[in-house]
């Protein structure tokens, strides 16, 4: 395992952790407790205004969702390869900077394709 | 103690969460407890002191990733009931390429050998984290060591965005956009039409 002293600086992280999934926890188990439970199929079923809900909740969606997510995960991991760019640009210096932006320039061509492509809007 | 304590934590909420992703009836409740997994995988990855891979791990899998497959499960729309379906007959299918996994992990573990000097030999050793922090140390050899494998690595993203594109984009015929361009091109001159009506003549 690691030093102490790099770990002590997640320690806030890991009790703000605690405390939310206790309040979360303690949330839940309350009304659980403290609520009435007398449950009948009637009462738990779902309400749909009087008749029997005619399909599942959860609709079909569309493919077009997929096709975003997938262009965000792109340009989330370009932002990944951006981060320790940033950090350590003071070392790398000119050839890290220009490395950089042609990383961002072959990428900046995908999203123009993107862009004439009509990916972005939605119809 | 502590920090054995924490791991043992993080290390059996990732496993319980990693059976329910499996069990669990509703494709999407699964899809929550595996991003439950991930996180509990980026605090084991802080643990060995990989903060880069941990953040990494938010940001990438689950915000992104867990995204995707909640994407893919609404979009197939896998009920409830077919998922049990198969549970039954590919169980066993499971249960043994589970099990090999498990042997060749146990092999490896079991066979693994450092070659002598082989420690002292890497071209990047990983640097204290107590001196040079996780991400500095990455981007110090990503952009110039490294600089082919980063480019193709743009290269591969830009692939897989034109894929994405090419395989899933598909424009529907008869939508009425609104062209702006268009809207402010648009001159009196285009619309407009004045008529000189002579009294009881009407318009042609």
């Amino acid at each position: 395992m690691m030093d102490h002293a790099f770990l002590q600086d997640y320690l806030p992280i890991l009790i703000f952790l605690m405390i939310a999934g206790g309040m979360a926890v303690l949330a839940v188990l309350a009304s659980w407790l403290v609520g009435r439970q007398n449950p009948d199929p009637e009462k738990i079923s779902s309400y749909e205004c009087g008749f029997e809900p005619f399909a599942e909740t959860q609709g079909k969606f569309d493919v077009r969702f997929y096709l975003v997510a997938i262009l965000f995960i792109i340009f989330d991991l370009e932002i990944a390869f951006l981060f320790p760019w940033a950090v350590s640009l003071g070392y790398t210096g000119a050839f890290g900077f220009w490395s950089m932006v042609v990383f961002l320039g072959i990428l900046t061509v995908g999203f123009i394709y993107e862009w004439k492509k009509g990916a972005l809007e939605w119809e | 103690m502590v920090e054995a304590l924490i791991f043992y934590m993080f290390a059996f909420v990732l496993i319980a969460s990693a059976v329910m992703v499996v069990v669990s009836r509703n494709p999407v409740h699964s899809v929550l407890f595996l991003v439950m997994a991930f996180f509990n995988t980026a605090g084991l990855f802080v643990l060995l002191g990989a903060e880069f891979i941990a953040m990494m791990l938010v940001i990438v899998y689950v915000g992104a990733v867990a995204v995707l497959f909640l994407f893919v499960v609404m979009m197939l729309e896998i009920g409830k009931v077919s998922m049990k379906e198969g549970m039954v007959t590919y169980l066993p299918v499971g249960l043994f390429v589970g099990l090999v996994l498990l042997a060749e992990l146990v092999f490896v573990y079991l066979g693994w050998e450092m070659a002598e000097g082989a420690a002292d030999r890497r071209l990047f050793p990983t640097p204290d984290a107590s001196e040079v922090a996780n991400t500095h140390a990455l981007g110090q050899i990503i952009y110039t060591h490294n600089v082919y494998l980063f480019q193709i690595s743009g290269l591969i993203l830009l692939v897989a965005m034109i894929g994405a594109i090419v395989l899933s984009l598909r424009t529907r015929p008869g939508v009425r956009k609104q062209d702006i361009a268009d809207q402010l091109d648009r001159r009196r001159e285009d619309a407009v039409e004045l008529h000189k009506v002579e009294s009881g003549a009407g318009i042609k």
